[in-house]
């Protein structure tokens, strides 16, 4: 046993010296990530601020202009166009100089006055469907609000939201880039590792030693398991610092349970070299099959509720995804173990089949 | 387990696919021999070695190494086994020291033992004052040196060498056969594989393989002499391209190649050098200077390589 462990020892102190003697995978290791995280910290966002409005108040009444200014008082909008008639509108929606525009019919004061329906017309850019419809929901609110001034309604919805109460997608994305890392990191670090041994062909003279394939396996991720933890301390400090993203739930926890996460990420690395023969292969290899196809379907980008049903089954085989709820839920809900246990158990089930089935093709390839 | 042979193969057969890459492979090395293994890219060297050492298993047939069966006890006859891969094997952008650590732990050395065998292999390689150098920064002759060094860390009674001085240039050659020869002298039982004749000479004995069969297996001085004298010659004459041009028509002759400024011709049998003299003559190259020489092992190897073939195109059914 202690044999192992100083062979062990000795395999993973070789490892890292050959890291810290390649003078390009530092930056990549320790830079990239926090460029990554900086740039999809900023662009990563569905947040839509200050919408372009364009307005034809026909009526121009003091009746209208409360409405107006319903919108010109919230930052969510930035008016940018006053015109007089409603056919002015269209070119500034066709030059995309206004997102959305409103308009007030000329009886909107009569109407209100009599107790008549007061109908206005929006049109909303659908042209980015994600900015459009967002823009649209913010005037609805806005539109709602001035409705229930003006004639208090019998009942009155106050939404609330939950855990992230200002609905900052930041606070949701950023925590799924540090997923992203972690995965990006160990997962190709480790598959160009194995494959670059068998480039050199330093894979086969380590066969012929008394190192078992466990042993060599063990050797090869255990170095870049502890990699991916210091990218995640690397990363945090920019996440709960810079983007001042919450930590409501507990750090030694979410550090942790990073570890089941990346047994899947180290596994689907190992298998990625046992299924190529070159460095670009192993790349490619793991983007485009093991890497995106996860990303797609994890939730980080696209919710999973609007997916067909027989592909919501399918992203309960990926890592990512429950990854992703763990992540999200220690940062923003601050929940524990008492609720991540299902997400936890898939993550070291789903770990253990991949490293089980990479395990048996790195055995096979060797006879 | 006799303990006087170190490498038995029964039979040893291995295929991939339809290709026989091993085929029908039997042979004896006793302890602290020098095996030479020859033959031609392909010819199921590097294969047969593997088996050996426990990387590949036989599709039938049988290996025994240092007395363990290669199919069963493989992890056993890891220990006991050095393998010098035709690639250069040691980790580049480690210094000399680091790889000497690291191979002496994948070998299971530690404490005492480990450093006494680094220092060993530091002083055989030469690098006792270079410890500290990228093994990339080595000229090619203390790489070979200390991969051999690396391989053979755990002392192992037998070493594989698939082509262990490949590129390397004929001085360090010289000196690695040196150390070769030293531990063959220490019972270490060396198994090589070479592409030089000069090295193959070094050899106790010496197989041949073709197309995955061992077509030759003995000592250098025994092949050469079952080889028949009397059947190679040195031609000399005024124009030696004109002479290959003639005796390359000329029945008898089995081969016909230029050598520097002579050319090296081998007979099917001793009475056609009537011929290779008419040939000359009647060609314009009278007054050629034809005189037997020796034999080399080259000689017999393309012979018996032919033979080989000439026994598969048989099995082709060309013969009555």
């Amino acid at each position: 046993m202690r044999q192992t462990l100083r062979t062990l020892a000795s395999i993973l102190l070789k490892e890292l010296l050959q890291l810290r003697r390649d003078p390009k995978i530092l930056p990549i290791l320790f830079v990239a990530p926090v460029f990554q995280l900086l740039i999809l910290g900023y662009a990563a966002t569905t947040d839509i601020r200050r919408v372009e409005l364009a307005v034809a108040d026909l009526d121009r009444t003091p009746a209208s202009r409360r409405l107006l200014e319903g919108f010109t008082a919230s930052p969510s909008f930035q008016l940018v166009a006053e015109v007089d008639s409603q056919e002015q509108l269209g070119p500034l929606l066709d030059r995309g100089e206004a997102r959305l525009a409103l308009t007030i019919p000329a009886d909107f004061a009569a109407r209100q006055v009599k107790g008549l329906p007061t109908p206005v017309q929006l049109l909303a850019d659908g042209s980015d469907a994600a900015a459009g419809t967002i823009g649209l929901g913010y005037a609805l609110g806005t539109l709602q609000l001035a409705a229930e001034n003006a004639a208090p309604a019998g009942v009155e919805l106050r939404p609330k939201v939950l855990y992230n109460p200002e609905l900052v997608s930041r606070n949701f994305m950023v925590p799924g880039v540090l997923a992203m890392i972690i995965m990006v990191m160990t997962m190709i670090l480790t598959a160009m590792a194995l494959v670059r041994e068998r480039e050199l062909g330093t894979m086969e003279q380590l066969l012929v030693t008394p190192l078992t394939p466990g042993q060599i396996i063990l050797g090869k991720l255990l170095p870049y398991a502890l990699v991916g933890l210091v990218e995640i301390l690397t990363a945090l400090p920019i996440v709960l610092l810079h983007f001042r993203v919450p930590l409501r739930g507990s750090l030694l926890l979410l550090v942790v349970l990073c570890l089941p996460f990346m047994l899947c990420t180290l596994g689907l690395g190992l298998l990625v070299s046992t299924l190529s023969h070159t460095q670009q292969q192993a790349m490619m290899l793991a983007a485009f099959v093991f890497m995106l196809p996860q990303i797609y379907l994890s939730g980080f980008v696209f919710p999973i509720q609007n997916m067909p049903a027989a592909f919501q089954w399918v992203t309960y085989l990926v890592p990512l995804r429950h990854f992703v709820v763990i992540l999200r839920g220690v940062f923003l809900k601050g929940v524990g173990l008492d609720v991540l246990w299902p997400q936890v158990a898939a993550l070291l089930l789903l770990g253990t089949v991949i490293l089980a089935a990479a395990r048996a093709r790195f055995a096979r390839r060797l006879g | 387990m006799s303990s006087a042979i170190a490498v038995e193969a029964r039979r040893l057969t291995r295929t991939f696919g339809t290709f026989r890459a091993v085929d029908d492979v039997s042979f004896a090395v006793p302890r602290g021999e020098v095996f030479g293994f020859l033959g031609s890219n392909g010819a199921g060297k590097t294969t047969t070695i593997r088996i050996l050492c426990g990387l590949l298993a036989p599709t039938s047939g049988s290996a025994s190494v240092a007395g363990l069966d290669v199919a069963t006890q493989a992890a056993a006859i890891k220990e006991r086994v050095g393998y010098m891969s035709q690639r250069f094997s040691l980790y580049t952008d480690l210094t000399v020291e680091e790889n000497l650590r690291f191979w002496g732990a994948a070998y299971g050395l530690h404490g005492a033992r480990a450093a006494a065998r680094r220092h060993w292999a530091l002083e055989m390689a030469d690098l006792t004052g270079r410890r500290r150098t990228l093994v990339r920064e080595l000229p090619g002759g203390l790489r070979q040196r200390l991969a051999l060094g690396a391989a053979l860390l755990h002392s192992p009674p037998i070493a594989f060498l698939d082509e262990p001085t490949g590129g390397v240039d004929p001085a360090a050659r010289r000196r690695f056969w040196g150390v070769i020869d030293g531990l063959a002298a220490g019972g270490t039982t060396i198994f090589v594989t070479t592409h030089f004749m000069d090295e193959a000479e070094r050899c106790h004995r010496v197989a041949l393989m073709h197309a995955g069969r061992l077509v030759a297996l003995d000592t250098p001085a025994r092949l050469k002499a079952a080889f028949g004298a009397d059947t190679v010659f040195e031609v000399r004459s005024r124009s030696p391209q004109a002479a290959l041009r003639i005796l390359e028509g000329t029945a008898g002759v089995a081969e016909a190649t230029l050598f520097g400024e002579a050319l090296h011709v081998v007979l099917t049998t001793p009475d056609a050098v009537a011929a290779v003299h008419g040939a000359l003559n009647g060609g314009g190259e009278a007054g050629a200077e034809i005189r037997p020489i020796p034999p080399t092992l080259e000689d017999v190897f393309m012979r018996a390589i032919a033979a080989a073939a000439r026994a598969d195109g048989g099995a082709a059914g060309d013969r009555p």
